[in-house]
């Protein structure tokens, strides 16, 4: 017995753009005016979204730094590598186990330095003088307690400005050891705009520092890297329970439940697979240029795109053996999922959803709602860039604007001994002419329906704006939206950290998320928001009792 | 095992810190400018202090945290943010409308060197401060201190941006709570109430991040001392500081400057310190102890006397933030326990004597470390362990490892409710804590007591 909310009827879209600027300084609105899109996407035409842009001083963002794009996305999931953060114990402390990255470390001497938080704690005088002498001490007392494999250092702000040289710091001190890989992140905070300058920062070094560093042979077959997965609620662990089933080996997944080693054997793959296409394209592409390892986007969101997805890799391998057992795999999964999906859809049919995150999700998700029937009002992201709306054929036309041009590009090229096409190239051409799309994603917007709204960075201001006008049955964001949304009565589903909640990938991962979703949007917790008095609140003469 | 990597044999170590028992400056002055009603938060540094900051919080209250940004960039680092906070103040009284802007700097802007002082000024002669509207300012560093001495130069920015004296006393004492929960908050307000002391509580997050669900969002909820409340804390009879760390800088400053005497007293945390609380809260306001207050001790006092021979020697390990601890080592003395180890990442000698005295009776060698950390603290666990952990969430990973009880208490609880609603503070609230630690300590019995010895009756 959900509340009965008044829905926003004879709203034009056009309106409702305009009541979503109309308070803000003339400035401000001609900016969010080029980021809030109604979508009029009709056949091949999309409009045009601003995005990867300055978020405005005082307008209350979702989006974070740099250095939590880096240490806390990409590399917090890697749980043998020590990661020490240099700077005041802010950043450490913040990004100390709250994305909920599962890890499996069970194997005997496994390690595990996820539940560690490292910092060099730096104090004023570091900041006057200089923190380059705690921060090689800091890295031999890491290396004497523990002796890793690997070591990464991640600048915050003031080591940008201090001037601290951190990769010769790294550099240094895996000399001195020569069985310790060190190596450093300059993702001070303030770089670029978001996040997002954080990913690119952190597959840059992973790439330079890691990827091939071993070349022993891995055994299986039909041998892919996942990127872009980061196991959040233990989405990846169903991905490999999938992929195992179907007999296809993941060598490396960037980097959910990943370790060192994976990344250092990701080049002995023949395939990869791109599921945050925002997050981790950079590493996809610097794989195929320096190896030869084409790259596909897939989504395994979604029990038809996780089967699709799927399909796509069977046909890759152009195997009958895999493509027999994908198809046995997918049929003995679907039938739980629409079971379940179909009785959903009796409860949560035709109510609506809007989906504010990340650089992926906020497309991905869409499709699991569709599954259960519901529609998508609105949705953006917080860190992407056009080519993740509008797809990559754009990319050619992004501006690269200042914020951009100082996140390093590192030039790739053709690995001499150990470039290998993992195709004939006329064997390419065949797969692709048969429909087969290598570095292709066409972006969120030709997924949504016409009216619809997109928003880039949305606000903290146009979020209640949105619930109030639209009162959507769900809303999606992260942690910090959630209570301002629920203080409204709709009910709030984090899309970043699930949650208490997951897996939501792959088959097992679509049930939990339609289930979720039921009790969500189907809940009573949501009618007990007024008293039983308050709907007749005047006292009149006559008690009950008289 | 989580923490498998913590060896029991303890190095010396100086360069790295190995999980924190502190977070940064910044969160502090966040959570303290939560505090005055009507009041956005304000960071001024790099987009992803603010988020860090909101997302703690948000995670510890289950409360929607609202705080802006100056979203510095590369540009801004270079030079200098007045530019990104002069925007951010005409942007954020134009759309979010508050009364106050409470900007705090992080370790960006503070680095690079912006003066707050100046950039207010300058907006103030650009009208970009509406009329009747204010900006204050907390220099925040985060390579200074820690979260607690965010929060300390917050409250003190509190009182020197608006307590004025005009010679006319208002008949009320000042008494700032420091860093304790919104419940605690409250659970002094009635305290006081009790005794009969008319009193202005700055900061004071109740109503703010305990507040109903109704279906309507308030950005700046119902709760929180008011600007006028403030400004006559200049008036007042006296200040009662609750903590050192967290509330004497803004007393001193009353004393100093608005000539309001004050008094330093420790967090009213177990019975020794709410006694001194209430005994300074009578004699200041000029009052008797009612009977209700009476009560109330009594029963705590029988709660401690029914149930003393659970408690006796049981040996604990602490971490968390020097005022709350000291208040906390000083109850578990008080209740014949023995506070074995104690660790806090904020710097200050003083806290280890405060504790070392607290402790000097006590039948074992106590640990303590000011700047130390938990895995220091986990290490003297491995020595000799424990009965029971007092601390943070983190620390369910020592607990879980070593299978030692953990109360939460502290900051931040990001895996339990609860705090917001119930205070710890005064009499009730020791009720609570006595209550939850015998349950954890029964509980253990009731789990780990053989068939043969396993009993009905505790």
């Amino acid at each position: 017995m959900a509340a009965t909310k008044k829905k926003l009827v004879n709203w034009e879209p056009a309106n409702v753009k305009e009541e979503l600027l109309k308070k803000y300084p003339p400035k401000v609105a001609r900016k969010r005016a080029k980021q809030i899109m109604i979508n009029e996407a009709e056949g091949s035409e999309t409009p045009e979204v601003m995005a990867n842009v300055r978020t405005i001083p005082g307008i209350i963002t979702m989006r974070g730094c740099t250095y939590a794009g880096c240490k806390g996305v990409i590399l917090g999931p890697t749980r043998d590598i020590v990661n020490i953060t240099h700077g005041p114990i802010g950043c450490g402390f913040y990004s100390w186990l709250t994305r909920r990255n599962q890890t499996d470390a069970s194997a005997e001497g496994a390690e595990n330095y996820m539940p560690y938080c490292f910092s060099t704690d730096m104090q004023d005088e570091d900041i006057i003088f200089g923190g380059e002498k705690k921060l090689a001490k800091a890295i031999r007392e890491a290396y004497e307690l523990f002796h890793p494999k690997s070591i990464a250092i991640f600048a915050t702000c003031p080591v940008g400005l201090i001037g601290d040289d951190i990769h010769a710091v790294a550099k240094k001190a895996k000399e001195e050891f020569g069985d310790c890989n060190v190596f450093a992140f300059s993702c001070e905070g303030y770089k670029g705009v978001s996040q997002s300058a954080g990913h690119h920062i952190a597959n840059n070094q992973i790439f330079k520092h890691v990827v091939g560093e071993n070349d022993a042979d891995k055994p299986g077959e039909y041998k892919i890297n996942l990127l872009g997965e980061y196991n959040i609620g233990g989405d990846g662990f169903e991905i490999d329970r999938i992929l195992k089933k179907c007999g296809i080996t993941g060598l490396a997944t960037f980097s959910g439940n990943s370790t060192y080693d994976q990344f250092a054997s990701a080049h002995k793959a023949d395939l990869n697979c791109v599921m945050c296409h925002r997050s981790i394209n950079y590493v996809a592409d610097m794989l195929e240029t320096k190896f030869g390892i084409p790259w596909i986007k897939v989504n395994f969101i979604g029990a038809k795109s996780t089967a699709k997805s799927l399909r796509k890799i069977a046909q890759y391998f152009d195997d009958k053996k895999l493509m027999e057992r994908v198809e046995a795999v997918i049929a003995e999964e679907m039938p739980e999922v629409d079971a379940v999906a179909a009785d959903v859809k009796t409860r949560a049919e035709g109510k609506t959803a809007m989906l504010f995150v990340g650089g992926s999700r906020a497309h991905h998700y869409q499709e699991l709602f569709a599954e259960i029937g519901m529609k998508t009002l609105a949705a953006g992201y917080e860190f992407a860039h056009r080519d993740d709306y509008e797809g990559r054929h754009v990319i050619p036309d992004i501006k690269v604007d200042a914020d951009s041009k100082n996140i390093e590009e590192i030039e790739v090229e053709a690995d001499p001994e150990r470039y290998n096409p993992r195709k004939p190239v006329e064997e390419m051409k065949k797969l692709e002419e048969a429909g087969f799309q290598f570095k292709h994603y066409d972006g969120m917007i030709p997924d949504m329906d016409k009216g619809t709204f997109i928003i880039d960075d949305l606000n903290q201001y146009e979020a209640d704006k949105l619930v109030e006008l639209f009162k959507p049955d769900i809303f999606c964001a992260g942690i910090k939206e959630k209570f301002s949304i629920q203080k409204l009565g709709i009910p709030m589903k984090q899309l970043h950290s699930y949650d208490s909640g997951g897996p939501y990938a792959g088959f097992q991962g679509a049930i939990n998320f339609y289930k979720e979703i039921d009790r969500l949007v189907n809940s009573k917790v949501w009618s007990y928001m007024k008293a039983p008095w308050q709907d007749n609140p005047e006292l009149s003469a006559t008690y009950v009792w008289e | 095992m989580l923490l498998r990597h913590t060896p029991k044999e303890i190095t010396e170590r100086s360069a790295l810190t190995i999980n924190p028992a502190k977070t940064c400056q910044p969160i502090g002055a966040m959570y303290a400018a939560l505090g005055i009603h009507g009041c956005l938060p304000h960071s001024h540094g790099s987009q992803g202090c603010c988020a860090y900051h909101r997302s703690a919080l948000t995670r510890h209250y289950k409360e929607p945290i609202a705080a802006a940004t100056s979203s510095f960039t590369e540009g801004a680092s270079v030079f200098g943010g007045q530019a990104n906070l002069l925007q951010a103040i005409q942007n954020i009284f134009t759309v979010y409308e508050p009364d106050v802007i409470a900007v705090h700097t992080t370790c960006l802007s503070e680095t690079i060197g912006d003066d707050l002082n100046q950039i207010r000024d300058k907006a103030q002669k650009e009208g970009k401060i509406p009329e009747g509207k204010h900006v204050i300012g907390a220099n925040t560093p985060s390579y200074v201190g820690s979260h607690v001495t965010g929060f300390s130069n917050m409250v003190k920015a509190m009182a020197a941006a608006f307590a004025t004296r005009t010679g006319h006393k208002n008949g009320k004492v000042n008494v700032i709570p420091g860093w304790v929960e919104p419940s605690d908050m409250e659970e002094i307000k009635r305290l006081a109430a009790m005794v009969g002391v008319p009193i202005i509580l700055f900061p004071d997050t109740s109503g703010v991040l305990n507040a109903p669900l109704t279906g309507e969002y308030k950005m700046f909820p119902d709760g929180g001392v008011t600007v006028p409340e403030l400004i006559s804390s200049g008036d007042s009879l006296g200040t009662l500081a609750l903590g050192e760390w967290c509330s004497a800088d803004a007393a001193r400053w009353l004393d100093a400057n608005c000539k309001v005497p004050c008094m330093i007293l420790d967090m009213p945390f177990g019975l020794k310190a709410t006694d001194r609380f209430i005994d300074a809260l009578r004699t200041v306001g000029g009052v008797s102890v009612p009977e209700e207050v009476m009560k109330e001790r009594g029963q705590m006092v029988d709660f401690i006397s029914d149930m003393h021979q659970y408690f006796y020697h049981k040996k604990v390990a602490l971490a968390g933030d020097p005022d709350q601890l000291i208040a906390m080592v000083e109850f578990l003395v008080t209740l014949d326990m023995i506070p074995a180890y104690v660790v806090t990442g904020t710097p200050g000698k003083a806290f280890e004597r405060r504790i070392k005295e607290l402790t000097k009776d006590v039948p074992y060698e106590c640990q303590v470390k000011a700047k130390g950390d938990m895995f220091l603290l986990h290490q003297w666990i491995k020595n000799d362990p424990v009965d029971l952990l007092i601390g943070n969430t983190y620390l369910k990973y020592i607990a879980r490892d070593e299978d030692i009880p953990l109360l939460r208490w502290g900051f931040p609880i990001l895996d339990r409710v609860g705090h917001q609603y119930f205070p710890t503070a005064g009499y009730k609230g020791g009720l609570r804590l006595l209550e939850k630690m015998l349950d954890l300590f029964l509980s253990r019995r009731d789990r780990d007591d053989p068939e043969q010895t396993f009993e009905l009756v505790y």
